[in-house]
């Protein structure tokens, strides 16, 4: 016998709810745990609304003027169903009853489900509390303590003239701003409701010089999150002396002799050989995927004994740095590998499921168009006992990586990345730039091979784009030392 | 996604109430379908049913704004064309952007090319039986870890205030299927393939599949390649995406801000060696994928870029094509900086080749099938690049696959480094190109 409450699905098209345009809040619950036991009723497993606003805009100055300010406006929703392990992802821009309702339908039918009969009864979704990560931290107030459109030029173009001051034979110069500011509302079957605001920011230099046939362009980009006066605060003089510097050492570079070296990678932008070789095969995407090969070595020993790494999402201010995972799930700190031992693999709700490893809170998407998946929050070596004398003297002839351009890897565990910034090492010294190297391995080969780590640990922002689309991240290492690896060149 | 017709009419009405006089939009609306499949079941299925514009406005000083909003109905239109507003008040003064001459232009090509949607559960069917096959193709392929199988509607839309208006349909669905190999004391390898066509019955299926497991069998056996200087043979695809990598060369917008190996100088240089001529077709018939207009309203035509070796042309935008005192081109894409992007390359054989070659009879030539993380290892304003690579060496005509290794260069020297383009030309998803052969090229192995 149900309860007289219980809604019936012929009541559906009478509904009136009030949920707010301009806000994902507690008006949102009664509609989405409608449609959420609506989704029950049909047959589905487990249900996930996940609900978007973004007010996003970026910012260009090129030489002396500014050249483009773009605001994006965008909301939309995703609505996920599963049914046994097989699961369907359905978004949409109408944020409606009756929009999410279509969204619902459609998911359902994919699986094979159905809306219940018109007298069938919905059954109740108790959503919890809203866990308010944004009232909570103070956050509704992030979007208007930004830059403003005026202040994003002003600080642009001063920036860009004292780079202009700092570099020699320029070609261009380029100073590139963004703010994501987004806001997201999570409420799945199993009763979790959550919301936050994520505010990310970024700046930085693009310099391009050029003397005759030689041509050097060098980027430097900081990122944050949760900081409105973040671009307010750019320390630009001191970037712009270090982007005019590489530039001008990079201009006359040689290119790089190809072949096998012991390398030496600077901390911060460097962790991305972690990040490629190793961090994206501890996804539970992978697992599923069958394209790592760490799938069964939990506990087994993985890498030199040197080396401990870790992924989190709570490091104040970091490009990584989230609250909750797109899931709803509050971040925490993962141990991945210790002394070597592989501890822990990243995992959302769908590879935790099909592949029973605990969820890590890194749920992550791009957007309201992509399904969550397991991605990297930041992601960084832990500093050694090592000093960076040490590792150059423990080298005759090798190159050091002093700045790591993008990077990635393949389904077979073939890493490879750029760097932008090298120099060759002879007898422990640094005596020459070089420049056009790329460096190629294989993971489980390389993770052996990092067998000195400094002390100088740093973070860098990064973009890292995979399965659910680009999303923010942190790299990071302290210096460290690969015994061998392979440098394409000429 | 209302009609075009209702979006103009309350936009119209919401700019006049603003006191906007100029405006225009482009805009597209997506319905889409997805699959992928895992060891015969269903993964996960993708659909998606949005839509986007773009929204300019000039003020009384002639100064442009620009907003994007997913929000299409009156009051997303509105808050849009407020935001845009705001925003041109700190527009460029110099070289504004504006309503293209041939925003009006008669059209001349088919702007509705659609297809029914074929049922998700045929799509799942098809994928799974398409793994099947591969899985069934040699006892080394252990799985397909990258499938999908696609279906697109696409629609696209540009008005303005000067009462251009215009708009287009597409249909396409797509698949590719990447494998992977195990074998004991072995790296596992890999390959893939993708097709694509109007619909799912036209879709060459067989021809991906068999392309797969073909390619991945023949990556089994692979060896370490000796590093050195070597002729290369680049695959239609391989080739493409160095094309693509470095299409600055002919890109007006990026010239003008001095972001390209070329300058305003360099038309009618010989920049590639005679063997050589490349036009941009985004009409072409081969391209399923076709737009018949670009973001400003202007429609797009063949644009030849080298000619025997011959720099020819440029691509622009109207703004560039002004500055440039030519035509716009249709290749411009709508924003608060005016971008400029090719659509489909066509990659054919220049002046007669004096002597032909074939990897038949190739001695020590590297035939690279793709090239790899063109976004790390491409360095577009220097003219370098250094890549990884799956390909294979090939000796008397006999294909060993190489293990893993890069293939590194300057790209205006590799152009002119060309000593034969094959006459079969094959469909990729950036154009259509036969191969390439290529003398003198730094490969990393070991």
């Amino acid at each position: 016998m149900h309860p007289s409450t219980l809604l019936l699905t012929r009541e559906l098209p009478n509904l009136q709810y009030s949920s707010t345009r301009d806000r994902f809040d507690e008006t949102w619950e009664a509609l989405l745990s409608t449609l959420l036991g609506l989704g029950r009723a049909a047959g589905a497993d487990f249900v996930e609304f996940f609900l978007e606003r973004v007010n996003y805009i970026n910012c260009l100055a090129e030489d002396d003027a500014i050249t483009s300010i773009s605001p994006r406006l965008s909301t939309g929703a995703g609505v996920r169903v599963f049914r046994g392990k097989a699961d369907c992802y359905v978004s949409t821009n109408d944020l409606s009853f009756t929009g999410l309702k279509a969204a619902l339908e459609k998911g359902l039918s994919i699986l094979g489900l159905q809306l219940p009969a018109p007298n069938s009864y919905v059954p109740e979704i108790n959503l919890e509390l809203l866990r308010d990560y944004a009232t909570k931290k103070g956050k509704e107030s992030w979007l208007a303590g930004c830059s403003s459109m005026r202040e994003m030029g002003e600080i642009l173009l001063d920036a860009n003239a004292q780079l202009k001051q700092k570099a020699t034979h320029v070609q261009s110069r380029r100073a590139v701003y963004f703010r994501d500011w987004q806001e997201v509302l999570v409420a799945a079957s199993d009763g979790t409701f959550a919301r936050d605001i994520r505010l990310t920011q970024s700046v930085g230099y693009n310099l391009l010089c050029a003397d005759g046939a030689n041509r050097s362009s060098i980027s430097k980009r900081v990122g944050s999150t949760s900081e409105p006066d973040f671009l307010r605060s750019w320390n630009y003089q001191t970037d712009a002396e270090e982007v005019a510097e590489s530039a001008g050492k990079m201009l006359y570079a040689d290119y790089v002799e190809s072949g096998n070296y012991p390398i030496i990678m600077a901390n911060e932008f460097g962790g991305v050989i972690f990040h490629e070789a190793c961090g994206h095969l501890l996804e539970t995407t992978q697992i599923e995927r069958k394209t790592t090969p760490f799938a069964d070595k939990k506990g087994e020993k993985i890498a030199h004994e040197s080396l401990t790494a870790w992924d989190e999402g709570l490091s104040p201010d970091a490009f990584g740095t989230i609250d909750m995972d797109d899931e709803g799930m509050p971040a925490q700190r993962t141990l991945l590998i210790e002394n070597g031992i592989l501890k822990n693999f990243i995992s959302d709700r769908t590879g935790s499921m099909r592949t029973g490893h605990p969820r890590t809170g890194s749920g992550r998407r791009q957007n309201y168009t992509f399904a969550a998946a397991s991605r990297m929050r930041n992601t960084y070596i832990a500093p050694g006992n090592y000093t960076n004398e040490d590792l150059f003297a423990s080298i005759d002839k090798g190159i050091y990586c002093k700045k790591m351009g993008g990077g990635s890897v393949g389904p077979t565990g073939q890493f490879n990345f750029a760097v932008d910034e090298a120099y060759l090492i002879e007898n422990g010294k640094i005596t020459k730039p070089l420049k056009g190297a790329t460096l190629i391995g294989d993971a489980q080969e390389i993770m052996n091979k990092i067998s000195m780590c400094s002390q100088d640990l740093g973070l860098a922002a990064g973009f890292c784009g995979s399965v659910s689309g680009s999303v923010y991240v942190t790299v990071g290492q302290p210096h460290i030392k690969v015994d061998s690896i392979t440098v394409g060149g000429r | 996604m209302p009609s075009i017709d209702e979006l103009a009419g309350y936009t119209q009405a919401s700019a006049k109430r603003l006191g906007i006089e100029k405006f225009d939009i482009y805009g597209s609306s997506v319905d889409e379908t997805s699959v992928q499949v895992d060891s015969g079941e269903p993964k996960q299925v993708k659909a998606s049913n949005r839509s986007s514009v773009i929204v300019r406005v000039w003020n009384k000083d002639n100064t442009v704004g620009v907003t994007s909003t997913t929000d299409v109905d009156p009051n997303g239109i509105d808050l849009a064309l407020k935001t845009a507003y705001e925003a041109s008040f700190f527009g460029v003064k110099e070289n504004v952007p504006d309503f293209s001459p041939e925003a009006t232009a008669e059209l001349k090509a088919n702007t509705e090319a659609t297809a029914p949607q074929a049922p998700v559960s045929q799509l799942i069917d098809t994928l799974i039986k398409a793994e099947k096959q591969l899985l069934q193709a040699h006892p080394a392929i252990k799985g397909v870890p990258y499938n999908g199988l696609s279906q697109r509607d696409l629609s696209r839309f540009y008005l303005n205030s000067d009462g251009a208006m215009r708009n287009e349909a597409r249909s396409y669905t797509s698949i590719y299927l990447y494998s992977k190999t195990e074998q004991e004391g072995k790296k596992p390898r890999s390959a893939g393939a993708f097709r694509i066509n109007r619909s799912l019955e036209q879709l060459d299926l067989q021809g991906c599949v068999e392309e797969v497991a073909e390619k991945t069998i023949s990556h089994l056996d692979y060896e370490k390649v000796k590093s050195g200087k070597y002729r290369v043979v680049f695959s239609p695809e391989a080739f493409l995406s160095l094309l693509g990598a470095f299409s600055n060369l002919f890109n007006a917008q990026n010239i003008l801000d001095k972001q390209s190996l070329s300058t305003p100088e360099s038309l009618g240089k010989q920049i590639a060696s005679p063997l050589l001529s490349v036009c941009d077709d985004a009409l072409h018939p081969e391209n399923i994928a076709a737009e018949t207009f670009d973001g400003e309203g202007t429609p797009t035509r063949r644009i030849p870029l080298i000619t025997n070796g011959v720099l020819s042309n440029f691509i622009h935008s109207a703004g560039t094509a002004k500055r440039f005192n030519t035509q716009p081109t249709g290749h411009a894409n709508i924003g608060a900086k005016v971008s400029v992007s090719p659509h489909f390359y066509h990659v054919f054989p220049g002046e007669a080749a004096s002597r032909e070659y074939s990897l038949d009879s190739a001695e020590n030539v590297i035939f690279i099938d793709n090239v790899q993380a063109l976004h790390a290892g491409v360095k577009a304003l220097q003219g370098s690049f250094s890549l990884p690579f799956d390909g294979w060496l090939v000796t008397n005509g006999k294909r060993t696959s190489i293990e893993s290794a890069t293939v590194a260069g300057d790209f205006l020297e590799l152009l002119q480094s060309i000593i034969f383009v094959e006459k079969e030309p094959e469909l990729t998803p950036a154009g259509v190109c036969p191969r390439i052969w290529v003398d003198n090229l730094s490969i990393t192995g070991e």
